[in-house]
């Protein structure tokens, strides 16, 4: 694939019309809280699946965050919240300081065309019966923007995410192109409106290695040449340090550990980050020689959590009469660095 | 010679038909593996791991177009049986697998136990009772709780279901066990765990395995051996010491710095271009086209050298190969 100058060219135009920017935070998340209520025989309540519970944080512009969680531990609820497909059950979730539940209508549509979302399975994620021209001109249709205008924003969108030559992929339908140029397609897509902040669920857990460093590479490169905020979702710590400013490990629907890479990866403190890093290894031969260890169990049931901590039941480090009985509060363990954990009190 | 491996593959061949043309799918693939060892197949998707799996187990489609080759098994060639020999004789007898998303293929109608039990009773027409006590056994090797055996798969995490399909493929004893993607589906800490259960497994029962993977780090977990896949043809066979110190193929080496590296400070790096298709692959070397390396002779097909007991489908190392011959002619 041909490397051209096409992200230069944006890089330019997208200064221009430099977006109109609230002081302070991008994304300002605080106490939110998306529980699922469960029903018996459709009405009867059977209490409620508390996928996200009591989530803070803060996204400053331009800024990539990862979350980095096992699947199940509400990683997703927590970013289709963002995405305004859920309605928080509490707490609130503000974007340029206008706070999201509250927004209707074009406030609304408004909103989803500043933020582009980026699936998971990028095959799942494209209508196999559009080709990648009109999955392109759909979102600038619905956002009005007048006919002459689409193909020259669906080329540029191309280039920029190398799907080149633009000809070539033009009246192609997903099917006739392999996992990597799909998943451009849905990149190309999530950029088209030129949004301030990118969502992407774990983007390359469907791709080849090789594919997979080719895709995060490209994320980081339009991350930076348009000043972009992403958060990126991952359980695969690997590819973090290189993609990412600021990793956020979350367990059983809440946030345990937020740092910068750096520090995290230095000096993870909470006793599941260290499990996470333990169990992630790089390829050595001597890996074969020795077991890893792994804390005992599963994670839990999201309906009747553990009390207090919720790593509690699993942790080697618990204390007896605290850990299980009051939830941790963050406590600055480093310079920014956050850990939901008694051990640092 | 007298071939003490416990499996051997000789020019194994692949073919399907498609409305586009021939599938190369495997073409021409030579292995051993001894008893007791864990080889790695590592490669990308459309590689033809998979299909070199099902052509060792004979688990093919209608659409074959060539099948060839010889699979000897602790010496006998399996090629030659027919299709229920094979299906008595070696089908989970010597070789069983778990095949990709195998947690997620468990009958959702039958109990866990009964299901990992069926096997034993096909196969060995034991009473159930007998099965079942086998299976305990089993269940004990892998971690998974004595009383899941009377559990449904949907009552069971993927690391459980995971777990119950590796103790399925085990209850027979077989001689080999091959392993497609057994972690792909899977969390960090799953992962870690299904790893461990592997290894002791390893140690505990003297299994073979074969592990087909594009998981390269989770694949140094269990690798004696490493072969490496590309376009349907072994391009590198080394030991996992030597291979994940110092690969030697072009390929190889770019596929090892695509890793993420979390404790090294080292930029992954991807692999510009794409596999060539195997409906109608180059005729030379099959990575050619995305080498750094390339020169003239590589319009031709390469080899499988010896370069001082490391196999690399290669032509850099043709010298390398002939050194060591002549070494060994003079001495």
């Amino acid at each position: 694939m041909s490397v051209d100058s096409g992200s230069t060219v944006m890089q330019g135009e997208a200064s221009v019309e430099a977006r109109h920017r609230h002081d302070g935070p991008m994304l300002r998340i605080r106490n939110l809280r998306v529980w699922f209520e469960l029903r018996r025989f459709g009405f009867g309540r059977a209490g409620s699946v508390r996928a996200v519970d009591d989530v803070s944080f803060d996204l400053n512009h331009g800024e990539a965050i990862a979350v980095v969680g096992e699947s199940g531990c509400g990683k997703s609820t927590l970013m289709k919240t963002i995405l305004g497909l859920y309605q928080p059950t509490g707490g609130e979730v503000a974007f340029e300081g206008n706070v999201v539940g509250d927004l209707g209508g074009v406030d609304l549509k408004h909103y989803r065309s500043a933020i582009g979302y980026v699936q998971q399975d990028p095959f799942g994620a494209l209508p196999p019966f559009m080709s990648v021209r009109r999955i392109l001109e759909e979102p600038l249709t619905i956002n009005g923007v007048p006919s002459h205008e689409r193909l020259p924003r669906i080329e540029r969108a191309m280039q920029e995410v190398k799907l080149t030559p633009i000809s070539d992929f033009l009246e192609k339908f997903p099917h006739m192109l392999s996992g990597g140029q799909q998943q451009r397609v849905v990149i190309a897509r999530a950029m088209i409106l030129q949004p301030g902040l990118i969502v992407a669920d774990e983007p390359v857990s469907m791709l080849d290695a090789s594919v997979r460093v080719e895709i995060l590479k490209l994320l980081r490169s339009l991350q930076e040449s348009h000043d972009l905020a992403v958060i990126y979702i991952t359980h695969d710590l690997s590819t973090v340090r290189y993609f990412s400013e600021r990793i956020f490990v979350m367990y059983a629907g809440k946030l345990v550990e937020k740092a910068p890479v750096r520090s995290l990866l230095n000096n993870p403190r909470h006793p599941y980050t260290h499990a996470l890093l333990a169990a992630t290894v790089d390829p050595d031969a001597d890996n074969a020689k020795t077991f890893r260890e792994v804390p005992p169990g599963e994670p839990p049931s999201l309906v009747r959590p553990p009390s207090g901590c919720r790593f509690h039941p699993r942790c080697p480090h618990r204390i007896e009469g605290l850990c299980e009985v009051e939830v941790p509060p963050d406590f600055e363990t480093d310079p920014n660095h956050l850990t939901a954990c008694w051990l640092y009190r | 010679m007298t071939d003490r491996s416990l499996l051997r593959v000789q020019d194994l061949v692949l073919h399907f038909r498609t409305l586009a043309g021939t599938v190369q799918a495997v073409d021409g693939v030579s292995l051993s593996l001894q008893r007791g060892e864990a080889m790695v197949i590592l490669g990308e998707s459309g590689c033809g791991k998979t299909s070199l799996a099902k052509a060792i187990l004979r688990l093919l489609p209608r659409n074959v177009e060539t099948y060839t080759g010889s699979v000897y098994i602790n010496g006998t060639d399996v090629m030659r049986l027919d299709d229920e020999d094979f299906r008595r004789q070696v089908r989970w007898i010597k070789i069983s697998m778990v095949p990709q998303a195998a947690m997620n293929s468990l009958n959702p109608v039958l109990r866990v136990g009964d299901q990992v039990a069926e096997p034993m009773i096909t196969h060995f027409g034991v009473s159930k009772s007998a099965a079942l006590t086998q299976v305990n056994r089993m269940f004990e090797h892998v971690g998974v709780p004595l009383d899941f055996v009377k559990r449904y798969a949907f009552e069971l995490s993927g690391g459980m279901r995971q777990r119950v399909a590796i103790a399925m493929s085990l209850v027979t004893s077989p001689d080999l066990i091959l392993l497609d993607e057994p972690t792909s589906a899977l969390d960090v800490l799953t992962q870690a765990n299904i790893m461990n259960v592997l290894k002791r497994v390893k140690q505990d029962m003297d299994s073979s395995f074969i592990l087909i993977t594009h998981d390269i780090a989770t694949s140094s977990e269990l690798a004696d051996r490493v072969a490496v896949m590309y376009a349907g043809q072994i391009v590198e066979v080394d030991s996992a010491e030597r291979f994940f110190a110092e690969p030697l193929h072009p390929y190889s080496q770019k596929l090892m710095a695509s890793v993420p590296r979390l404790r090294a400070d080292q930029e992954p790096e991807f692999i510009v271009g794409q596999p060539p298709s195997l409906l109608n692959p180059p005729t030379g070397c099959r990575f050619a086209e995305r080498c750094l390396f390339r020169f003239e002779k590589c319009d031709q097909e390469p080899p499988l050298f010896d370069a001082e007991g490391r196999l690399v489908k290669c032509w850099l190392f043709e010298q390398v190969h002939e050194r060591a011959l002549s070494r060994e002619a003079g001495a």
